[in-house]
């Protein structure tokens, strides 16, 4: 039962009020709901942070997308930006819950809930991004791929709260996807996800990040998926391979949207899904944003 | 413990006093009286609690009410303005309401959705209205309806 609220004024009462103890609060779409479901009754202390107007927003610092906590799923999805350069990401942020998600939901706080089948994870963890963490103490900078310690946990302390993400932007000839099996291709948690990003460097594929999600306790990056496909033309052969290692990274669980063997035969199907299509964009060939949508419906 | 609330709903400014777990559907059904927005799932699934805080879509039911203090809360009792709004006039022309209990959230869904896109296809519709769940219609009634009103504008 929640005992004191406080709505912070500036970034310092945050801190101040994260540092005796309160947790945040901002779109509230995953602190209330679970609460009503009985997972975490809400705490006894909460600090408000959505009015701290300096936490929102999209900006560009030099080959830098700097994104703050506070930017709601709705704006990384619809910005020009993100869906030229950090396509995968624009493919997450649409398709978390409904528009009533997306406009309340922020990017702060999916990162901190650190469930293993959130969408923008994967495509952050790709892109190389970092998080801010601030506390009364001072300001350190965590690797995405750093932050995630299992389902619902976090590297980040008590009294540190996630201020603002750092996305490099890659080269031009970078393509990016993330494809996630659903079911109703709408208002669902992914059953299984994957995210790809590809370089080129003439025909071949330069560089590449590959990321699996909902198939182990955190999204997870998988480097022999990579080394598939790094030196390859990014055809239907390599893009096979680098989608086996991703399904023989998978700790997959059996669960209410799925069983173990299923997600793990879906892992390779999704990568694959993925890779093609990152290579495709990477080439200049439009594939829409979601790309869940029309990937599922192109098989 | 109790805390002061002034809570904007529909241009009206109620002054409330609210425990600081309470929901924003709570507080506008129970204190301030307002029980067209319904508790379906209380879980962020169907949408029938659906509300617009600054003119964007929430689940009232997810959101505390103390963080809408200071913002502008509307509700299905606000989109009659003196008679039915255009979109209220659909669902009745188009059978958009059966049993009725998802229809104030998929109203507010729906305005939201037109004031983003105005002249949505009919799969933008579909998936703009996908966080709202009806269990009498078959959504056929409720997509004319949005589709009728926004043909009617353009």
């Amino acid at each position: 039962m929640t005992q004191s609220y406080t709505a912070a004024e500036s970034v310092d009462d945050a801190l101040a009020a994260l540092a005796s103890g309160a947790r945040p609060v901002a779109g509230g779409t995953d602190l209330v709901v679970s609460a009503r479901q009985g997972k975490a009754p809400l705490p006894d202390s909460i600090v408000a942070i959505h009015r701290l107007a300096e936490l929102r927003g999209v900006a560009l610092d030099g080959d830098m997308l700097r994104v703050g906590a506070l930017t709601i799923h709705e704006e990384i999805a619809e910005h020009t930006l993100v869906r030229e350069r950090l396509t995968a990401l624009a493919d997450a942020a649409a398709v978390v819950g409904s528009h009533a998600t997306r406009a309340q939901g922020t990017l702060g706080g999916n990162l901190m809930n650190a469930s293993p089948a959130m969408e923008v994870g994967g495509p952050l963890m790709c892109f190389g991004a970092t998080v801010g963490l601030r506390s009364q103490t001072g300001r350190r900078s965590v690797a995405v791929a750093d932050l995630f310690a299992g389902p619902g946990k976090t590297t980040a302390g008590q009294g540190e709260l996630l201020t603002d993400v750092a996305v490099p932007l890659p080269p031009a000839e970078t393509g990016s996807c993330y494809a996630r099996l659903e079911y109703r291709q709408q208002m669902e948690i992914a059953v299984v996800g994957a995210t790809a990003v590809v370089t080129l460097a003439g025909n071949r594929i330069a560089a590449a990040k590959v990321a699996i999600t909902a198939l182990a306790p955190t999204v997870r990056l998988v480097p022999a998926a990579e080394e598939a496909l790094v030196g390859s033309d990014g055809g239907r052969a390599p893009a096979e391979l680098a989608a086996q290692a991703a399904a023989d990274a998978s700790e997959a669980i059996s669960d209410v949207r799925a069983s173990e063997a299923y997600r793990r035969a879906m892992a390779a199907v999704l990568t694959r899904r993925a890779i093609e299509a990152a290579v495709a964009r990477s080439r200049g060939i439009l594939v829409p944003v979601p790309a869940s949508r029309y990937l599922h419906a192109a098989g | 413990m109790r805390v002061p609330l002034s809570l904007n709903v529909n241009g009206v400014a109620y002054p409330l006093e609210v425990e600081p777990g309470t929901t924003l559907l709570l507080a506008v059904r129970d204190h301030v009286g307002l029980t067209g927005a319904k508790e379906g799932c209380d879980d962020s699934e169907c949408g029938a609690c659906m509300m617009l805080l600054d003119g964007r879509p929430v689940n009232a039911c997810s959101y505390l009410a103390l963080q809408a203090e200071g913002r502008a809360v509307t509700t299905v009792e606000g989109l009659a303005d003196g008679g039915l709004s255009p979109l209220q006039e659909a669902f009745l022309e188009h059978g958009g309401v059966q049993c009725g209990f998802c229809t104030p959230g998929m109203l507010i869904s729906a305005t939201a959705l037109l004031a983003k896109h105005p002249n949505p296809t009919e799969q933008e519709v579909r998936i703009g209205l996908s966080g709202n769940l009806c269990r009498c219609t078959g959504y056929d009634g409720i997509v004319k309806a949005v589709l009728s009103v926004a043909a009617a504008r353009n």
